[in-house]
């Protein structure tokens, strides 16, 4: 909504929001939560630059790094961060059958299948990571 | 041979929405597919002692490959746009800021091309 200028236009009729409109109703509540995910999104990703930098550093820089990662108030933190991106992927999987209308032949496959296929390939990229992490 | 008669189409007005809109999307699957996984292992289960890391050489040989290192590049750029265009819109929308159109824009995908950049930079300058 960009406001630009223009002749003899009338004026605009504007409803006063609140702020905090989006605590008014679950649903709201609900949205706004899923929108702010993008928040650990971004923290996560944040993080592993600053992972990948400390790892570069040295083995005491590394050391350091994973030091601080152990205090419990950043583990505390970082449990919440993790349920946040849970919660980033459950939705985001979800809107999966929405956004995607497969057909084979003449039928449409239904939004399970999609969604199944959706979950499976979650379990084999968080399978990847670990192997990728771990299991090298 | 005749000369055309049609006259160029009138400029269309291009918006560059559905490009960062592309970002976003691409973004949100792989944040969505992978970061619960590493931020299970990196931020939570390794701190807790659940799981070991593999020693800091083996870690370093292993982002020895270029290969790694430019899909990591990817996966980190893409999900910082997520965020900048999820949360422009969260901003606007959620705090009433319309009026602040141009600045949070700017700050949004400004901030995430500037965290890409740098990680472009540790991934390119490490070890």
């Amino acid at each position: 909504m960009r406001a630009s200028y223009e002749l003899y236009r009338p004026r605009w009729y504007r409803r006063r929001m609140p702020i905090f409109w989006w605590l008014r109703k679950g649903s709201y509540v609900w949205f706004i939560t899923r929108e702010l995910t993008s928040l650990a999104v971004g923290y996560t990703a944040a993080m592993m630059v600053a992972a990948v930098w400390a790892l570069g550093r040295g083995e005491a820089a590394w050391a350091g790094f994973t030091g601080a990662l152990a205090s419990p108030l950043v583990v505390a933190f970082h449990a919440l961060v993790l349920a946040v991106l849970l919660f980033h992927t459950l939705t985001w999987l979800h809107l999966a059958p929405k956004a995607m209308v497969v057909r084979l032949g003449a039928r449409r496959v239904p939004d399970g299948a999609i969604l199944v296929g959706h979950y499976l390939g979650w379990a084999a990229a968080s399978a990847l990571v670990a192997w990728a992490l771990l299991g090298g | 041979m005749a000369t055309p008669t049609t006259s160029a189409p009138a400029p269309v007005k291009r918006s560059n929405e559905p490009f960062f809109w592309l970002l976003f999307s691409s973004g949100g699957t792989l944040a969505a597919l992978l970061f619960p996984a590493l931020a299970a292992i990196l931020l939570v289960a390794s701190p807790l002692g659940w799981v070991s890391l593999p020693p800091h050489g083996e870690l370093l040989a292993g982002l020895g490959n270029p290969l790694v290192r430019v899909a990591l590049w990817v996966l980190v750029a893409l999900s910082l746009f997520h965020w900048a265009h999820r949360f422009r819109f969260t901003l606007y929308d959620g705090l009433q800021l319309q009026h602040l159109w141009g600045l949070i824009a700017t700050v949004c995908y400004g901030g995430a091309a500037v965290l890409s950049l740098v990680a472009a930079w540790v991934l390119a300058t490490m070890g």
